[in-house]
Protein backbone atom coordinates (compact mmCIF):
# COMPACT_ATOMS: atom_id res chain seq x y z
CA UNK A 1 0.00 0.00 0.00
CA UNK A 2 1.27 3.45 -0.68
CA UNK A 3 0.99 6.52 2.05
CA UNK A 4 1.70 9.74 2.58
CA UNK A 5 4.61 8.68 4.77
CA UNK A 6 6.09 7.08 1.34
CA UNK A 7 6.99 10.30 0.06
CA UNK A 8 10.76 9.58 -1.35
CA UNK A 9 10.84 11.22 -4.87
CA UNK A 10 8.38 13.95 -4.10
CA UNK A 11 9.04 17.32 -5.38
CA UNK A 12 7.66 20.41 -4.33
CA UNK A 13 8.51 20.42 -0.68
CA UNK A 14 10.98 23.01 0.36
CA UNK A 15 14.56 23.41 1.38
CA UNK A 16 16.15 21.29 4.25
CA UNK A 17 15.35 22.99 7.32
CA UNK A 18 19.29 22.97 8.68
CA UNK A 19 19.70 24.37 12.15
CA UNK A 20 23.17 25.14 13.50
CA UNK A 21 23.68 23.22 17.04
CA UNK A 22 19.70 21.66 16.83
CA UNK A 23 18.73 20.61 20.68
CA UNK A 24 17.10 16.86 20.21
CA UNK A 25 13.99 18.31 21.53
CA UNK A 26 12.42 21.46 20.67
CA UNK A 27 9.98 21.16 23.29
CA UNK A 28 9.58 19.47 26.65
CA UNK A 29 6.45 17.94 26.00
CA UNK A 30 8.70 16.53 22.67
CA UNK A 31 11.27 14.80 24.83
CA UNK A 32 7.92 13.24 27.19
CA UNK A 33 6.69 11.79 24.09
CA UNK A 34 9.88 10.23 22.94
CA UNK A 35 10.47 8.63 26.73
CA UNK A 36 6.97 7.49 27.08
CA UNK A 37 6.61 5.85 23.40
CA UNK A 38 9.93 4.01 23.96
CA UNK A 39 9.23 3.06 27.32
CA UNK A 40 6.06 1.06 26.19
CA UNK A 41 8.31 -0.11 23.53
CA UNK A 42 10.39 -1.76 26.25
CA UNK A 43 7.75 -2.39 28.42
CA UNK A 44 6.15 -5.07 25.79
CA UNK A 45 3.29 -2.87 25.44
CA UNK A 46 3.78 -3.07 21.59
CA UNK A 47 6.27 -3.83 19.16
CA UNK A 48 7.74 -1.24 16.67
CA UNK A 49 5.37 -2.71 13.28
CA UNK A 50 2.29 -1.57 16.12
CA UNK A 51 3.75 1.86 16.28
CA UNK A 52 4.44 2.27 12.80
CA UNK A 53 1.09 0.82 12.17
CA UNK A 54 -0.65 2.96 14.51
CA UNK A 55 0.79 5.90 12.75
CA UNK A 56 0.10 5.21 9.31
CA UNK A 57 -3.50 5.22 9.50
CA UNK A 58 -3.06 9.18 10.83
CA UNK A 59 -5.32 10.78 8.33
CA UNK A 60 -3.11 12.13 5.15
CA UNK A 61 -4.49 15.42 5.15
CA UNK A 62 -3.25 15.81 8.96
CA UNK A 63 0.09 13.91 8.68
CA UNK A 64 1.34 16.22 6.11
CA UNK A 65 0.58 19.61 8.52
CA UNK A 66 1.80 17.61 11.75
CA UNK A 67 5.38 17.93 13.49
CA UNK A 68 7.15 14.65 14.11
CA UNK A 69 6.26 14.64 17.78
CA UNK A 70 3.16 15.22 17.07
CA UNK A 71 2.63 12.54 14.77
CA UNK A 72 4.38 9.83 17.87
CA UNK A 73 1.46 11.76 19.94
CA UNK A 74 -1.28 10.70 17.34
CA UNK A 75 0.15 7.26 16.70
CA UNK A 76 0.70 6.30 20.69
CA UNK A 77 -2.76 7.90 21.58
CA UNK A 78 -4.52 5.57 18.88
CA UNK A 79 -2.58 1.95 20.28
CA UNK A 80 -3.32 3.03 24.28
CA UNK A 81 -7.07 3.11 23.11
CA UNK A 82 -7.11 0.13 20.93
CA UNK A 83 -5.69 -1.39 23.23
CA UNK A 84 -8.08 -0.68 26.05
CA UNK A 85 -4.87 0.92 28.00
CA UNK A 86 -6.42 4.54 28.30
CA UNK A 87 -9.76 5.85 27.12
CA UNK A 88 -10.71 9.27 25.05
CA UNK A 89 -12.99 10.03 28.84
CA UNK A 90 -9.99 9.58 30.66
CA UNK A 91 -7.76 11.44 28.77
CA UNK A 92 -10.18 14.34 28.60
CA UNK A 93 -10.71 14.11 32.37
CA UNK A 94 -6.90 14.21 33.43
CA UNK A 95 -6.54 17.54 30.58
CA UNK A 96 -9.57 18.74 33.10
CA UNK A 97 -7.70 18.08 36.07
CA UNK A 98 -4.64 19.84 35.00
CA UNK A 99 -5.96 22.57 34.06
CA UNK A 100 -8.03 23.09 36.93
CA UNK A 101 -4.20 22.68 38.93
CA UNK A 102 -3.17 25.84 36.65
CA UNK A 103 -1.24 23.37 33.57
CA UNK A 104 -1.18 24.77 30.38
CA UNK B 1 -22.76 17.06 19.21
CA UNK B 2 -19.85 15.72 20.90
CA UNK B 3 -18.49 18.40 23.19
CA UNK B 4 -15.11 18.03 21.40
CA UNK B 5 -16.38 19.58 18.69
CA UNK B 6 -17.48 22.90 20.97
CA UNK B 7 -14.30 22.96 22.95
CA UNK B 8 -10.96 23.93 21.64
CA UNK B 9 -8.49 21.13 21.45
CA UNK B 10 -5.94 20.92 24.74
CA UNK B 11 -2.60 22.07 24.49
CA UNK B 12 -0.60 18.99 23.28
CA UNK B 13 1.67 19.72 25.85
CA UNK B 14 -1.08 18.59 28.03
CA UNK B 15 -2.55 15.74 26.41
CA UNK B 16 1.15 14.40 26.53
CA UNK B 17 1.17 15.06 30.15
CA UNK B 18 -2.48 13.21 30.73
CA UNK B 19 -1.03 10.03 28.65
CA UNK B 20 2.39 9.77 31.23
CA UNK B 21 0.48 10.01 34.40
CA UNK B 22 -2.53 7.98 33.43
CA UNK B 23 0.22 5.63 32.19
CA UNK B 24 2.35 6.02 35.54
CA UNK B 25 -1.17 5.87 37.59
CA UNK B 26 -2.40 2.62 36.11
CA UNK B 27 0.93 1.15 36.50
CA UNK B 28 1.89 0.27 32.30
CA UNK B 29 5.11 2.44 33.18
CA UNK B 30 7.06 2.84 36.60
CA UNK B 31 7.54 5.97 38.04
CA UNK B 32 10.82 7.44 36.55
CA UNK B 33 11.09 5.25 33.83
CA UNK B 34 10.71 8.07 31.22
CA UNK B 35 13.30 10.22 33.20
CA UNK B 36 15.67 7.40 33.20
CA UNK B 37 15.16 6.72 28.93
CA UNK B 38 15.73 10.43 27.98
CA UNK B 39 18.56 10.73 30.18
CA UNK B 40 20.35 7.51 28.18
CA UNK B 41 19.79 8.96 25.16
CA UNK B 42 20.16 12.94 25.43
CA UNK B 43 23.88 11.57 27.44
CA UNK B 44 24.95 8.38 27.14
CA UNK B 45 24.10 7.30 22.82
CA UNK B 46 25.20 9.70 20.24
CA UNK B 47 27.78 9.53 17.63
CA UNK B 48 30.65 9.12 20.08
CA UNK B 49 29.82 5.60 20.05
CA UNK B 50 29.71 5.47 16.09
CA UNK B 51 33.14 7.19 16.03
CA UNK B 52 34.36 4.33 18.21
CA UNK B 53 33.50 1.70 16.07
CA UNK B 54 34.94 3.89 12.39
CA UNK B 55 38.12 4.45 14.11
CA UNK B 56 38.69 0.72 14.86
CA UNK B 57 37.82 -0.20 11.21
CA UNK B 58 40.10 2.73 9.92
CA UNK B 59 43.48 0.58 12.18
CA UNK B 60 42.48 -2.85 12.40
CA UNK B 61 41.46 -4.53 9.05
CA UNK B 62 40.37 -7.74 10.20
CA UNK B 63 38.09 -5.65 12.38
CA UNK B 64 37.41 -3.50 9.59
CA UNK B 65 36.46 -7.01 7.20
CA UNK B 66 34.29 -8.31 9.70
CA UNK B 67 32.63 -4.99 10.16
CA UNK B 68 31.79 -4.99 6.70
CA UNK B 69 30.39 -8.46 6.64
CA UNK B 70 28.52 -8.44 9.72
CA UNK B 71 27.59 -4.69 10.92
CA UNK B 72 25.91 -6.01 13.67
CA UNK B 73 28.62 -8.51 15.50
CA UNK B 74 31.15 -6.22 15.21
CA UNK B 75 29.57 -3.53 16.84
CA UNK B 76 28.05 -5.34 19.49
CA UNK B 77 31.53 -6.93 20.51
CA UNK B 78 32.38 -3.08 21.38
CA UNK B 79 29.29 -2.67 23.35
CA UNK B 80 26.96 -0.88 20.98
CA UNK B 81 23.63 -2.99 20.85
CA UNK B 82 19.81 -3.21 20.88
CA UNK B 83 16.66 -0.93 19.87
CA UNK B 84 17.19 0.64 16.02
CA UNK B 85 20.43 -1.55 16.16
CA UNK B 86 19.60 -5.43 15.74
CA UNK B 87 20.86 -5.59 12.22
CA UNK B 88 23.33 -3.12 11.05
CA UNK B 89 24.51 -2.95 7.52
CA UNK B 90 28.21 -0.88 7.23
CA UNK B 91 28.71 0.95 4.04
CA UNK B 92 32.19 2.07 3.25
CA UNK B 93 33.10 5.47 1.56
CA UNK B 94 35.83 5.38 -1.41
CA UNK B 95 37.75 7.42 -3.32
CA UNK B 96 34.84 5.69 -6.10
CA UNK B 97 31.83 5.74 -3.53
CA UNK B 98 30.03 8.05 -1.44
CA UNK B 99 26.99 6.59 0.55
CA UNK B 100 24.38 8.29 1.92
CA UNK B 101 21.59 7.23 5.07
CA UNK B 102 17.93 8.17 4.72
CA UNK B 103 14.53 6.90 5.87
CA UNK B 104 11.90 7.62 3.03
CA UNK B 105 9.15 6.61 5.15
CA UNK B 106 9.85 7.87 8.66
CA UNK B 107 13.02 8.35 10.68
CA UNK B 108 14.69 4.39 11.33
CA UNK B 109 18.39 5.63 12.04
CA UNK B 110 21.14 3.37 14.01
CA UNK B 111 20.29 4.84 17.70
CA UNK B 112 23.11 2.57 18.92
CA UNK B 113 25.86 3.95 17.42
CA UNK B 114 24.63 7.31 16.27
CA UNK B 115 22.15 8.02 18.86
CA UNK B 116 18.75 10.44 18.39
CA UNK B 117 18.43 11.62 14.38
CA UNK B 118 18.87 14.90 13.51
CA UNK B 119 15.61 17.04 13.31
CA UNK B 120 16.15 17.21 8.82
CA UNK B 121 16.79 13.42 8.66
CA UNK B 122 12.87 13.23 9.53
CA UNK B 123 11.76 15.94 7.75
CA UNK B 124 9.74 15.43 4.64
CA UNK B 125 12.65 17.81 2.66
CA UNK B 126 15.35 15.34 3.47
CA UNK B 127 13.75 12.13 2.88
CA UNK B 128 11.64 13.07 -0.54
CA UNK B 129 14.79 14.86 -1.93
CA UNK B 130 17.78 12.79 -0.88
CA UNK B 131 16.69 9.87 -3.48
CA UNK B 132 15.35 12.47 -6.19
CA UNK B 133 18.20 14.40 -6.30
CA UNK B 134 21.54 13.17 -3.89
CA UNK B 135 24.01 15.29 -5.24
CA UNK B 136 21.68 18.67 -4.64
CA UNK B 137 20.38 17.79 -1.33
CA UNK B 138 24.53 17.10 -0.14
CA UNK B 139 24.95 20.22 -2.03
CA UNK B 140 23.15 22.13 1.38
CA UNK B 141 25.32 20.62 3.93
CA UNK B 142 27.85 21.77 2.00
CA UNK B 143 29.28 18.65 0.40
CA UNK B 144 30.21 18.68 -3.29
CA UNK B 145 30.91 14.81 -4.61
CA UNK B 146 32.57 15.39 -7.89
CA UNK B 147 31.11 13.60 -10.96
CA UNK B 148 33.33 11.14 -11.27
CA UNK B 149 32.27 9.53 -7.86
CA UNK B 150 29.31 7.47 -7.88
CA UNK B 151 26.26 8.27 -4.70
CA UNK B 152 24.57 5.36 -3.14
CA UNK B 153 21.72 5.78 -1.18
CA UNK B 154 20.72 3.74 1.45
CA UNK B 155 16.56 4.05 2.35
CA UNK B 156 16.02 2.08 5.46
CA UNK B 157 13.56 -1.05 5.86
CA UNK B 158 11.61 -1.55 8.86
CA UNK B 159 14.70 -3.90 9.82
CA UNK B 160 17.87 -2.41 8.31
CA UNK B 161 19.67 0.43 9.54
CA UNK B 162 22.64 1.42 8.12
CA UNK B 163 26.07 3.19 9.11
CA UNK B 164 28.38 5.03 6.75
CA UNK B 165 32.30 3.95 7.20
CA UNK B 166 33.44 7.56 6.04
CA UNK B 167 36.95 8.09 4.31
CA UNK B 168 40.14 8.20 7.00
CA UNK B 169 41.41 11.78 6.64
CA UNK B 170 44.50 12.46 5.33
CA UNK B 171 47.77 12.79 7.26
CA UNK B 172 46.63 10.55 10.06
CA UNK B 173 49.08 7.60 9.46
CA UNK B 174 50.23 6.38 12.89
CA UNK B 175 47.61 8.15 14.91
CA UNK B 176 45.91 6.51 17.85
CA UNK B 177 42.38 5.44 17.82
CA UNK B 178 41.15 7.74 20.72
CA UNK B 179 42.95 10.37 18.67
CA UNK B 180 40.87 9.33 14.69
CA UNK B 181 37.63 8.87 16.36
CA UNK B 182 37.85 12.51 17.52
CA UNK B 183 37.73 13.45 13.99
CA UNK B 184 35.05 11.45 12.80
CA UNK B 185 31.24 13.76 13.06
CA UNK B 186 27.76 12.31 12.87
CA UNK B 187 27.35 13.79 9.47
CA UNK B 188 30.29 11.62 8.00
CA UNK B 189 28.32 8.24 9.87
CA UNK B 190 25.24 9.77 7.62
CA UNK B 191 27.22 10.67 4.37
CA UNK B 192 25.81 14.25 4.31
CA UNK B 193 29.31 15.40 5.31
CA UNK B 194 33.00 13.93 5.84
CA UNK B 195 35.47 13.70 8.74
CA UNK B 196 37.30 16.51 10.10
CA UNK B 197 40.54 17.20 8.68
CA UNK B 198 43.92 16.12 10.85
Amino acid sequence: MNSMHDIGGLDGVGPLPLEENEPFFHEEWERRMFGVKVALAIEGVYNIDETRWAMERIPALRWLQSSYYEQWVDGVSRSLLEKNILTEAEIDARIEKLRSQGES
Amino acid sequence: MSHSHTKPPAPIALRVKAIETLLVEKGVLNQGVVDAIVDVFEHNLGPKNGAKVVAKAWTDPAYKEWLLKDGTAAIESLGFSGFQGEYMVVVENTPDIHNVLVCTLCSCYPWPVLGLPPNWYKTAPYRSRVVLNPRSVLEEFDLHVPDNVEVRVWDSTSDVRYMVLPERPKGTEGWSEEQLAELVTRDSMIGTGVCKAA
